[in-house]
């Protein structure tokens, strides 16, 4: 019967995508009615050729749609890095902003293309796939909701899809890290509330008396994230056969709820979603009990209730009110405190095992991973400072200020979960090379290094450039001045990104070995702890 | 559920998850004392600072901090600081400012002109002063070439007073006729090829010959025997090959059938009031152009 109707449902999508892409007002919004069309096509035949097949009943953990988040994850992250590196090149050399490019893959284009490939594409594949395996371990229970798991999965890759090719064909909302248009966050909205109900079921029928604190983060960046998505993102369309819209709000309410959204973003998903994965990652691989059980608790609530206040200190000096502004800054501050705690409790989980660090390149990669957390969670409230922010803001400073935290915070611990997992998913005994995982974790540490520090120098130098006046107050430097001084430290930054992706590639060729590698002889068999 | 352990003094909650135990930890001392110190410090900073919003306005902060009220202070600082260069430079004798680049009042004006060039000329002159495009009608400032002078004065009357506006009595005034009216057309194509040849193009030699005298009968009153132009009547130079509107053929028979009439505002404060220029941003704007490279 559900065979019945899926085909049923199926098949009215393709007809209807199929119309829409013939009434379409624009290329964007057509080619993703041909994409959307495509896909419901394959599903539908699919379904017909597989209907009323007795499928066994499954049993033990669900680990395929964690194994395809897996290589997800890595694809993705390939993906993304090469982007960015690419237009780091192309802010160093416009030249390589190609003519026959124009239009599709020149800088503006692409910028969005690397921040979502990293961020959702490459974070959220993380954050999906180590949630729902750390969920099923740690609440010994298979994924409530069978193969809806598998609907977030290749739900979540159309998502990407719709938004990368729709950003490289000028569909946007123009709003940084919300890009994607109505019809696509439409989309994420219904995948995100299945994920949400696929976790929370699990939890529901977990078999242990307590919930892991890794679970709280995760279920708190979902929650979030979909009152995030939601709020950011209502608009009206233009047409509903076009990719246009506009927003529910306007001017400087506007540009609160963004940016509202935009911290929280990184509050939500790059924080508290990746604290998830430290809690469950970094005591397993070190094999130490969690440091404290008292900060866990008293960090997550402080957390979450103070990151939500925080997004005004993006909106200094603008025509945002100086109360809000006040506020935000005050908060950024109080959340000092708050985000160390997640540093404290993973570092010190290594106490008695300190000596792991020089032996286990993977707990070292965990180990940087905490650091720069660490050190992004002190530079940003001290840059939400408003004396701070009046030089930092609009610099290079802030581009240094997210990098140190994504290529060292979410990118290094989705690394050594990586590095954790495949083994594990694939029943292999070990990885293929741990030399291979040194060669990695050095790579992308210098890369982040010199990523970091020529962007607090470019920084530093554009605020104090943009802000000299001579005598009569006059400005000394034209923004043209301030560009070309940049460029080598331009320059500089490419090379950074170049390490980093070299390392990355390593780690792929690393994993694939360990998955063609011999399988494990005496595996346990994975099932849920009773 | 496992029992609670014991490693190395400290216990263990006695959860477990996955093979995964908790300590029992106390809250590190320092953490939670920092914690307080940023808390107590935000609530004294939100009492000095405007803070908390009510319904139509918000605290205002005992430090009677505001980011408005502060550039405000700011640029009234900078204005009164520079009182006295702007009052030279409003009477100041322009040609003799020129001459002295090494004045405190030359560079006010370069500075201070590049400012009000970018706020009120750029948009037809270009950011670059260079016309934006090529024959679109609006002057390169940059070249020699100037149809109602380049002296600094020249330029100052300019701005003052615009081109062909009704906001000036005084504003530069001249106008060609449209000679599509006025000559036959076989004696129009004969003076556009004498015009192109002025200027060196290869033209037919036939039409230019009879061109010459079209020219000496209608238009060189006012652009001169020569073509070389007149600045008093804003006759442009005909010789040097710089097209305020095109200089290939079809263009410069527009120009001859249908005449020209480029118009720039007056940008006195006399004239706009309350949007205009006072007297020392006009001459700030033209010591600004007559640096550019082409002033006289």
């Amino acid at each position: 019967m559900w065979d019945w109707i899926k085909i049923a449902v199926l098949g009215l999508v393709a007809l209807l995508a199929a119309l829409t892409a013939n009434f379409a007002r624009d290329l964007a919004y057509q080619v993703h009615a041909l994409i959307v069309m495509a896909v419901a096509a394959g599903l539908f035949i699919y379904t017909v050729r597989t209907a009323g097949e007795e499928k066994p009943a499954a049993t033990g953990y669900m680990d395929g749609v964690v194994r395809a988040g897996v290589i997800a994850t890595a694809f993705w992250g390939i993906a993304g890095f090469l982007v960015g590196t690419f237009i780091a090149f192309q802010l160093a050399f416009p030249q390589l902003n190609f003519d026959f490019l124009q239009g599709y893959g020149n800088f503006g284009r692409l910028r969005p293309l690397h921040t979502s490939a990293v961020i959702f594409a490459f974070g959220g594949n993380a954050l999906i796939a180590s949630s729902l395996y750390v969920v099923q371990r740690t609440s010994a229970a298979r994924l409530w909701g069978g193969n809806a798991a598998w609907f977030v999965f290749w739900g979540y890759q159309l998502f990407i899809v719709l938004a990368a090719t729709g950003y490289l064909m000028g569909a946007t909302q123009s709003r940084e890290y919300a890009e994607p248009e109505w019809y696509v966050d439409l989309w994420l909205t219904i995948v995100w509330v299945v994920y949400l109900g696929i976790f929370l079921g699990t939890i529901v029928k977990r078999k242990e008396p307590h919930i892991y604190v890794a679970n709280w983060f995760y279920l708190s960046f979902i929650v979030t994230v979909a009152m995030l998505h939601v709020v950011n993102n209502m608009a009206i369309p233009v047409s509903f056969m076009g990719a246009r819209s506009v927003s529910a709000m306007a001017g400087v309410q506007d540009a609160m709820t963004q940016w509202w959204y935009g911290h929280n973003a990184v509050g939500f998903f790059l924080t508290a979603g990746f604290l998830g994965m430290m809690y469950y990652f970094v005591p397993k691989q070190a094999e130490r009990p969690v440091f404290s059980y008292k900060l866990s608790i008293i960090h997550f609530w402080a957390l979450i209730f103070i990151y939500i206040w925080a997004g005004p200190h993006h909106l200094h000096y603008t025509a945002l009110p100086d109360w809000a502004s006040t506020l935000g800054m005050v908060f950024s501050i109080i959340l000092w405190m708050p985000s160390w705690g997640g540093m404290i409790n993973g570092l010190m989980t290594l106490s008695g095992a300190w000596d792991k660090i020089r032996t286990d390149p993977i707990i070292r990669m965990m180990v940087i991973s905490i650091g720069f957390y660490g050190m992004s969670t002190f530079e940003g409230p001290m840059m939400s400072i408003r004396a701070v922010n009046s030089l930092s803001h609009y610099t290079d400073w802030t581009i240094g200020h997210v990098h140190s935290g994504a290529l060292g915070w979410n990118g290094m611990i989705t690394f050594g979960a990586l590095y954790f997992l495949t083994p594990r998913l694939w029943n292999r005994a070990r990885l293929y090379s741990l030399s291979l995982v040194n060669w990695h974790f050095w790579l992308a540490t210098i890369g982040i290094v010199l990523y970091a520090a020529s962007m607090w120098v470019t920084g530093i130098m554009e605020g104090l450039m943009w802000r000299e006046v001579d005598a009569q107050g006059f400005l000394v430097n034209s923004f043209a001045d301030t560009v070309s001084a940049k460029f080598p430290m331009y320059v500089v930054r490419g090379l950074g990104g170049v390490l980093y992706l070299t390392g990355a590639i390593i780690m792929c060729y690393n994993l694939w070995m360990t998955v063609r590698g011999q399988k494990e002889v005496s595996a346990a068999a994975a099932t849920p702890a009773e | 559920m496992s029992e609670k352990k014991d490693y190395n003094g400290v216990e263990t909650t006695g959860h477990e998850w996955d093979g995964i135990e908790e300590l029992n930890n106390p809250l590190p001392r320092w953490w939670v004392w920092v914690f307080y110190a940023t808390i107590i410090w935000g609530i004294g900073y939100t009492i000095a600072y405007p803070a908390w919003p009510g319904i139509k306005s918000s605290t205002a902060g005992l430090l009677g901090y505001s980011t408005r009220a502060n550039v405000a202070e700011d640029i009234a600082d900078v204005n009164a600081q520079n009182a006295a260069l702007r009052t030279e430079l409003a009477g100041a004798d322009l040609a003799a400012l020129v001459d002295n680049r090494d004045s405190e009042v030359y560079s006010y004006a370069v500075n201070g002109g590049r400012a009000v060039f970018a706020a009120n000329c750029s948009q037809c002159h270009g950011s670059g002063a260079d016309g934006v495009a090529p024959a679109n009608g609006y002057p390169n400032l940059r070249d020699d070439a100037w149809l109602w002078g380049g002296t600094v004065e020249d330029i100052a009357f300019t701005v003052a007073h615009g081109i062909r506006n009704e906001q000036s009595l005084d504003a530069r005034w001249s106008e060609m006729p449209a000679f599509g009216d006025i000559l036959p057309e076989e004696e129009v194509e004969q003076v556009v090829q004498y015009v192109l040849s002025l200027s060196g193009n290869e033209t037919d030699a036939a039409l230019a010959e009879a061109g010459a005298e079209v020219f000496d009968l209608n238009c060189s009153s006012c652009h001169g025997v020569e073509g070389m132009g007149d600045t008093f009547q804003g006759a442009p130079n005909l010789t040097d090959a710089i097209w305020l509107y095109g200089g290939d053929e079809d263009s410069v028979t527009e120009t001859v059938m249908n005449s020209r009439f480029g118009v720039m505002p007056a940008w006195s404060d006399d004239y706009r009031v309350g949007a205009g220029l006072t007297q020392d941003e006009v001459n700030a704007v033209a010591v600004y152009v007559h640096q550019l490279g082409g002033g006289q």
